[in-house]
């Protein structure tokens, strides 16, 4: 088979980055095209809908559904505070008085006649969506958000937690296949953005916390770390709204894995520039990865503008990771892709490539247990 | 859609775009019959850098392309269709069809007003529409109404069906429900530019007031009651509804399917969909009871038609790729281990499985990884079986006459309706049980995890494509009929387990069979033992060979007539022969770790499951 999709994940010194800056409702967007940003800078906002909270006036005041609108002192719409009265029965010739007081402050959003249901809304929860890269709005999407775009170096890594931060790069450990230990970090880390090398262990994240640092790139963690530090065992893994402290981005897998020399040098070659990371991770249908960008303040010229990315295929001399046992985390080249479908030990029969790894030793491998490394 | 006359149909071509695999295969139709010619893959591109599913399609096709010399894509990359063959020269497809599950399947809520009654009913229509259901909202299920707010906001579905009451019946609940749902103001997962859309599938009497409190929020449909009397449900208005807004909202949202949508000839149908046809029509042609399996990536569905009524069920988070986390955190190490042979260090195996959750689409090269992912599937089909024989019940809340001999019987409202005595076909799909190298690893993997009872056939999809075929059946039954039978469905033989509670070193049954060619096998099962013979096919009919069985259940054990009673039927064979189980019924597997080791490997061994010195060198290493 002459050619064949491999899915990768991207590690680039310079492109065309984009971000879009979306709204979760409709709302303002205050920036415009051509805007200089800067990743705190808010850039739309809106006003989610506030809770809701119902009370069953009817039950309160003991009166049929259908008697509510007349006990009501307010009307849908009206403005409500705390505790305040917002229905009232009286009987006996006005002796005994039944009274229902709201149990938030907001306003009336509906009052039915037939459960007998008031719903009370609490105050509009703004939100606002921060620029999160520095760059330039390149595009806005009426009452929605903007499209912001800059210069940079982008690293694609395979896991995080944590949501958007950023901080200047610091590199810790001596090279790739140092693991990051809490006796890495110090005092000089707060507010940076740390990258270690194989492996980020439990005791280098809550360090990492304690010193404030914001975020930490790092080849591996192990499962049974990353259980200890968020508390719980990730099931399906939807991550990124963690509030721990620091946000982490995992560039290889599980376990001790050197970080790929490329992605490793890259960010040793940017050290003291600012990295914005997202921690995110939607498995399920892997619409988002976490990710390191490095915003180079290049101009962004008609040849970058341009700058389409190329997808290709597997090929021989192609950089490849392997992401499966018995090779897992081994960095090398395709050498060889034989056309035939081969027996593997396990007795499937698959399409395979041979790599020849780093070190010289060659291995045959079933085409779906590697990943391109991407440029 | 263009107009389809099956009779000019002479290629197909169909897609099926999983959570991890898009998968398409190629039927041609040669000397008056529809035969499948080959399969292709790729992975699935609903994700960066492509985020269009169509990508995914046309690298599966190509493969297809490439493998049977037909061309089947243009130089725009479009599906050449109808066919111009001429001569040696091959191109083009006169149908294409496609089923999906990618982007996570269509994911709803439902709401009723009694948990076990109509909310139940409500969750039934939604499964049944191939939908995963991510919560059921009822006025009794204890939690405030502010929280059942909190639920439905945070969710984000991409629908949900409100049932409640008969009709005729109560108005008030109801429309409490439907308050809920307005004072939580849902928006839907995909596209921030439309309503929600929600489906009123309640008591007819309550339509003007649940309208009045939703209409201006949402897009309201309204279909028949889905529980029109309490002895009866009607489920098949509110699943086409679901279908249609399935196509309309959530596909259209959906990153490529837009353009998907377009190229294919007739609706595109949710998995689960679509195999659950497959499986009814299998049910419905044989008039058998029938339980099938369709393994995935990010879900196990689970199939049954039993007493005729057909019943599916999705756990959402149990699958061998996006979700291999969650069957192992549910499931936990022991489960999983007790199904393994040999050590493995607990540290790896946790980084082993989170690294296969993050890069769903690698393969086990070596022997262990085999043997340690099907163990993690026996433990996904386990505790998807659970789930679905909590959920196919006998309509529960109806009230019935009951005799003095049902006094004595502890069935009622509400009692599953799986019976695994009466079940006469075991039938797996996915990938984990249609790519297993060995046939006779699918059969372990089914025995193991559902544990059948009695007599059961077992089959199993031969290249994971039930899904395309059952939305072939849709609009072509003759192909998709031909090719299930004679290249889709393979037997795989049939199980023989006596049920009872086994006692070490005592029988179990006694066995006689009549093989063809006059080769008789009979002796006696002993407990713990598992035994298997070679029982395949007639070369002249390719249909399984059939064999006399004569079983002898020893007293406290039944094959199907009662305990002790003798048993004189007909066996049906396949690739992977007669199984005979003698572990007993419930079974699990020894804690003693030497004893559970020994087991394993002599039941392995027993039906040529793994190559037996690899094996041993595992266990000895």
């Amino acid at each position: 088979m002459a050619h064949s999709y491999t899915p990768g994940l991207k590690v680039t010194d310079k492109m065309m980055i984009t971000k879009k800056r979306i709204l979760p409702l409709k709302g303002d967007v205050v920036v415009k095209v051509g805007d200089k940003v800067q990743p705190d800078d808010v850039v739309a906002r809106t006003d989610l809908p506030g809770n809701v909270e119902p009370i069953n006036v009817a039950n309160i005041l003991g009166v049929p559904p259908e008697d509510v609108g007349d006990c009501m002192l307010k009307k849908e719409g009206d403005k409500i505070e705390k505790n305040e009265v917002i229905a009232l029965n009286k009987s006996f010739f006005g002796l005994f008085k039944t009274e229902a007081k709201a149990k938030i402050s907001g306003s009336i959003e509906s009052i039915s006649s037939v459960t007998g249901q008031v719903l009370l809304r609490g105050h509009p929860i703004p939100v606002e969506v921060k620029a999160y890269i520095s760059g330039e709005v390149v595009e806005t999407f009426e009452n929605e958000g903007c499209a912001i775009s800059t210069i940079g170096s982008f690293i694609q890594g395979i896991f995080g937690v944590g949501g958007e931060t950023h901080g200047s790069i610091k590199v810790v450990v001596p090279n790739n296949k140092t693991v990051l230990e809490d006796s890495h970090i110090d005092e000089s880390c707060k507010d940076c953005v740390v990258v270690g090398g194989s492996m980020a262990t439990a005791g280098a994240i809550k360090k990492a916390v304690e010193m404030g640092a914001k975020g930490i790139i790092a080849g591996g963690i192990s499962d049974k770390d990353l259980r200890e530090f968020l508390g719980y065992d990730i099931g399906v893994a939807i991550t990124g709204s963690e509030e721990l402290g620091v946000s982490l981005v995992i560039t290889e897998g599980f376990g001790e894995i050197n970080m790929a020399d490329r992605t490793f040098n890259l960010l040793k070659s940017k050290e003291g520039l600012m990295a914005c990371i997202n921690g995110a991770t939607q498995i399920r249908a892997g619409v988002i990865r976490p990710e390191a960008i490095v915003p180079l303040d290049e101009k962004m010229d008609d040849k970058a503008k341009s700058g389409e990315e190329v997808i290709s295929g597997l090929e021989v001399g192609s950089p490849i990771r392997v992401i499966r046992q018995p090779y897992f985390g081994m960095i090398g080249k395709v050498s060889d892709l034989p056309p035939a479908l081969q027996k593997l030990e396990s007795e499937s029969k698959a399409r395979v490539l041979e790599v020849e790894f780093t070190e010289g030793e060659k291995a045959i491998i079933p085409r779906a247990n590697v990943e391109l490394i991407e440029g | 859609m263009k107009e389809i006359k099956p009779e000019d149909i002479k290629v197909i071509l169909a897609t099926d775009c999983g959570s991890t695999t898009t998968k398409a295969i190629l039927i041609e139709k040669h000397d008056g019959e529809y035969r499948l010619i080959v399969r292709g893959e790729a992975p699935t591109t609903v994700e960066a850098p492509f985020e269009d599913v169509t990508m995914g399609v046309l690298n599966a096709v190509a493969e297809v392309e490439e493998l049977s010399g037909r061309r089947l894509l243009d130089e725009n990359h479009r599906i050449i269709s109808p066919t111009k063959d001429q001569g040696d020269k091959r191109e083009g497809t006169d149908i294409y069809v496609s089923t999906s599950s990618a982007g996570g399947g269509l994911q709803m809520m439902v709401a009723g007003v009694v948990r076990s009654m109509t909310a139940e009913s409500a969750e039934r229509a939604a499964l049944g529409a191939g939908a995963i259901v991510m919560d059921v909202i009822a006025s009794n299920d204890k939690r405030l109404p502010h929280e059942q707010i909190e639920r439905i906001r945070r969710l984000r579905p991409d629908m949900i069906l409100l049932s409640g009451g008969i009709d005729g019946g109560t108005i008030t609940h109801v429309v409490e429900i439907a308050e809920l749902v307005s004072g939580a103001d849902p928006r839907p997962r995909l596209g921030s530019g439309y309503n929600l859309p929600v489906i009123y599938a309640g008591n007819k009497d309550a339509r003007e007031s649940v309208k009045k409190t939703l209409g201006d929020k949402v897009d309201l449909q309204i279909v028949d009651n889905i529980r029109p009397v309490l002895e009866q449900e009607n489920l098949l208005p509110a699943r086409e509804k679901i279908h249609d807004l399935f196509m309309e909202h959530v596909m259209a949202q959906a990153p490529g399917y837009r353009k998907l949508m377009k190229w294919t000839d007739v609706p595109i149908m949710p998995t689960p969909g679509a195999v659950g046809q497959i499986m009814k029509t299998i049910a419905d042609l044989e008039d058998i009871e029938v339980l099938g399996v369709d393994i995935g990536g990010a879900t196990t569905d689970v199939f049954s038609v039993f007493q005729g009524i057909f019943n599916r069920t999705v756990s959402a988070n149990l699958g061998m790729s996006y979700s291999i986390s969650n069957v192992f955190a549910e499931a936990t190490l022991p489960m999983v281990m007790r199904w393994v042979p040999f050590d493995m260090d607990e540290r790896d195996l946790r980084n082993r499985v989170k690294n296969k959750m993050i890069r769903p689409t690698t393969i086990p090269q070596s022997m262990e990884e085999l043997i340690f992912e099907q163990a993690i599937a026996k433990e996904a089909l386990r505790l998807a079986f659970i789930q679905h024989k909590e959920f196919a019940t006998v309509l529960k809340g109806v009230q019935q006459q009951r005799t003095i001999a049902d006094a004595f019987d502890q069935s009622s409202s509400g009692a599953t309706l799986v019976n695994m005595m009466t079940l006469n076909m075991l039938i797996g799909s996915g990938g984990v049980l249609s790519h297993a190298p060995r046939r006779q690893q699918s059969a372990l993997m089914m025995i193991d995890a559902f544990q059948p009872e009695g007599i059961t056939r077992l089959a199993v999809d031969s290249i994971f494509m039930m899904p395309q075929l059952g939305v072939l059946s849709q609009v072509h039954a003759k192909a998709a009929t031909e090719v299930f039978t004679k290249d889709c469905l393979i037997h795989l033989g049939t199980c023989i387990a006596p049920v009872g509670s086994v006692k070490q070193g005592k029988p179990l049954m006694k066995y006689r069979l009549e093989l063809p060619e006059g080769k008789v096998e009979e002796g006696q099962l002993m407990a713990g033992q598992m035994l298997k013979f070679d029982l395949g096919f007639d070369s002249d009919t390719n249909l399984p060979f059939k064999a006399k069985a004569v079983l002898e259940p020893e007293r406290g054990f039944d094959v199907g007539l009662g305990k002790g009673d003798r048993l004189e039927t007909t066996v049906s064979g396949g690739v992977s022969g007669l199984i005979l189980d003698g572990r007993g019924r419930p079974f699990t597997p020894s804690e003693d770790r030497q004893k559970r080791v020994d087991n394993l490997i002599e039941w392995m061994d027993a039906l040529d499951a793994y190559p037996g010195d690899i094996l041993r060198r595992k266990v000895e290493a």
